[in-house]
């Protein structure tokens, strides 16, 4: 049975290694700040009792006031799943760190995020629009398009 | 892992998309009318005789009896196409195993699937380098009215906007079955055709 | 690039091929734009969205249950596990416990939903090795025997929308349980049919011994998931690993590969098709009596939350993501694309090998169009 590990838990390792990185911690989740992302991300693929080397999924909601990006990795060797969330408060021209150099997985990931929701990821290798065309006007999955 | 830049294409990327997007947009901006179903077949022709009727009929005969697929397959009514195709609904006895994939030498386009308008220049394409006689059945709900998705925002609400179409099967998907009545109505369509017609003969 | 023979150097430069949206190979309306050189393979971009409808969208427009005819259409060719996978995040996000009768009815359907989606996916990969339709219609004969027993319970060949939030929409009729039987007396009769005719067939083995290698460490790296991961090696299977609805209780093996190449994902699905009736007539024979589906309100409204539950889908893991904020639609549903992330392999497993070959390679990975382009 996959291992959901506590969101405090890692929360208090966070905040050892990187101070103030930690925005929120909750049963289920932590949650990040943007600048602090890629550090933690490193350090959660890496530590060797973490090893959570298989990136799940990468997603955004839109809440009104901000987005939330969400990544959940699992390790395949300790069979253990981890939640972290970024928060992005700038409606016009959001940007967060991209971890494609860390999971390759995030790849069309990261560009549908961009394509429907309008969140650039810096240090994509290949930021453009994924699903639909060059010249659509909008992000169709924010809550104020139509 | 170091993931490389795709950036060793030869070719300029985004310059590719960008005229593929003004090309989508163009083509979305001129469809916002249907276009009307092929409908001379209604045409009541008066001055007919013998001959030239048997000869009408033989033409009529041969185009229906071997209707050549073009292929044009987005989404899950594909599979009912194919299955249409296979062992136990045999679309080859009625003439229509031949499934080529060059439009040219093909005859009818049967649309399995949803049409977004990322696709429809490209489908548009496909119907122009076909040649004349050509005939389109719409296959399925999707193809009809743009179907469940019709309220999204990149969903072509039926084929009709883009290409004329013959005939409709509904069905979501339409059963093989479905799919072969629709085909024996294209056949009764297209033995009503006048493909010689006296005036044309006289000029 | 110079290409040294005997006395004078032939110049060559790299150029672009488009395969297009419309090609009698790509599995649906995927596009490539491949840069080669003669005819090896050089880079590949892939280009989706030709059926991208937006699906993610529409469900915010939908409720919770009038949404599982949308989930039908994700991968097409095996609708029972998307029905599954989203019917198990909804009943995640809102306390829901499923009655006994309905999780055996959802196994059973689900792994004879696997067999039907292997039998595609072999039948198409040998299509593109050159066997010309032949495996290819003998395994849709197959295929319309499960497809018979689908319209048995649910009126429908391809999208059944037959799973419900809390169970199934209706029981087994009659004539269901006979009629699994003969099949599941008769099917492993035909895969040693397939075995006997493909397993050791040199032209098979010419063609995909050896091609396509995915490294484990790259299938990781990759997200991959589903037969193509278990190919390089891993024994990563969710029905093992993070057991879901009652597979906890049923044994069956996880078939791995070990080199990684086109063969053996061959060779993983035809095993899991056997695993597969194995797990069946487990389920077959502890089938409880009772209630098919739970007492739940027309109106689901599902308290405020996320939740993530996925499954082990016949093409990898496919999961369901969604957030409610107490209102009878969903606030944000995503669905986590197997086909799209098993693609992000798909250019560092071409490099290098022909055009040929690549077409080999991309109907290896069996993908859905539906799924990857939403």
């Amino acid at each position: 049975m996959t291992l959901a590990i506590s969101g405090k838990d890692i929360a208090r390792q966070l905040e050892e290694r990187f101070p103030g990185s930690v925005v929120e911690s909750r049963q289920d989740c932590v949650v990040v700040n943007a600048g602090s992302l890629q550090a933690v991300a490193a350090f959660v693929k890496d530590t060797p009792e973490l090893k959570c080397d298989y990136l799940n999924y990468v997603t955004a909601v839109d809440y009104f006031q901000y987005f939330e990006v969400v990544y959940q990795c699992t390790s395949i060797k300790h069979n253990h799943s981890l939640v972290i969330r970024v928060r992005c408060h700038d409606r016009d021209n959001p940007v967060i760190p991209s971890v494609v150099g860390l999971w390759q997985g995030a790849d069309f990931q990261e560009r549908e995020i961009y394509d429907l929701v309008g969140i650039r990821f810096e240090g994509h290798p290949n930021m453009k629009r994924i699903f639909l065309w060059e010249g659509f006007d909008g992000y169709p999955l924010r809550k104020d398009y139509l | 892992m170091e993931v490389d830049r795709p950036g060793n294409y030869i070719y300029p990327d985004i310059e590719l998309d960008r005229a593929e997007g003004q090309v989508i947009e163009e083509l979305k901006s001129s469809s916002q009318q249907v276009i009307p179903d092929p409908a001379e077949w209604l045409d009541e022709e008066l001055n007919k005789n013998i001959l030239l009727t048997t000869v009408d009929a033989v033409i009529n005969w041969g185009r229906r009896s071997s209707l050549w697929t073009a292929i044009c397959f987005p989404a899950c009514c594909a599979f009912e196409f194919i299955a249409a195709n296979g062992p136990r609904f045999d679309l080859s006895r009625f003439g229509m195993e031949i499934l080529r994939a060059s439009p040219r030498q093909a005859d009818l386009m049967i649309t399995a699937g949803t049409l977004t308008w990322k696709m429809a220049p490209n489908v548009r394409r496909i119907y122009n380098q076909m040649a004349e006689p050509k005939w389109v059945i719409a296959m399925g709900a999707c193809a009809i009215s743009g179907g469940i998705f019709r309220s999204s925002y990149s969903v072509v609400p039926g084929y009709n906007r883009i290409i004329p179409v013959d005939v409709y099967v509904p069905g979501c998907p339409p059963r093989p079955e479905a799919l072969i009545h629709g085909v024996r109505m294209l056949q009764r369509k297209i033995a009503m055709r006048t493909n010689i017609s006296l005036e044309r003969l006289k000029k | 690039m110079a290409i040294e023979t005997r006395e004078f150097t032939l110049k060559t430069e790299p150029f672009m091929l488009n395969f297009g949206p419309v090609h009698p190979s790509t599995h649906g309306v995927y596009r490539m734009r491949t840069t080669l050189d003669g005819e090896v393979v050089l880079d590949i971009e892939p280009v989706f969205g030709y059926l991208h409808r937006g699906i993610e969208k529409l469900a915010e427009q939908r409720t919770f249950t009038g949404f599982i005819p949308l989930t039908d259409r994700l991968d097409y060719i095996s609708s029972m596990s998307n029905n599954m996978a989203y019917c198990m995040a909804v009943e995640k996000l809102a306390g829901i416990t499923v009655p006994e009768r309905a999780e055996h009815i959802r196994v059973i359907l689900a792994e004879l939903q696997r067999i039907a989606n292997h039998l595609i996916a072999n039948g198409s990969f040998l299509n593109d090795c050159g066997a010309y339709f032949t495996p290819f219609l003998y395994m849709f004969r197959e295929r319309e025997k499960i497809l018979d027993l689908f319209e048995m319970v649910s009126g429908q060949r391809l999208t059944y929308n037959f799973m419900r939030i809390g169970g199934v929409s209706q029981d087994f009729p009659e004539e269901f349980m006979p009629a699994l039987r003969i099949f599941l007396n008769q099917m492993p009769r035909f895969i040693d049919e397939y075995d006997r005719l493909l397993k050791e067939n040199e032209i098979l083995l010419a063609r995909s011994r050896g091609v396509g290698i995915l490294t484990q460490k790259a299938a990781v790296n990759c997200s991959i998931s589903g037969p193509v991961l278990r190919s390089t090696g891993y024994q990563w299977d969710l029905r093992r690993a993070d057991p879901y609805s009652i597979y906890d209780r049923f044994e069956f093996d996880i078939p791995v590969g070990i080199q990684g190449d086109c063969y053996d994902r061959f060779r993983v699905r035809m095993e899991e098709m056997r695993q597969s009736l194995r797990i069946i007539e487990q389920a077959v024979k502890d089938l409880p009596q009772g209630a098919v589906r739970a007492e739940v309100p027309h109106l689901v409204r599902p308290p405020v939350g996320e939740a993530y539950s996925h499954i082990e889908s016949p093409k990898g893991e496919l999961g369901f993501y969604l957030v409610s904020d107490g209102s009878i639609a969903p606030y944000r549903c995503h669905v986590r694309p197997t086909s799209l992330i098993n693609l992000t392999a798909l250019r560092e497993m071409v490099r290098g090998w022909k055009v040929a070959d690549l077409i080999l390679i991309f109907g290896s990975i069996d993908i859905c169009l539906g799924e990857v382009d939403r």
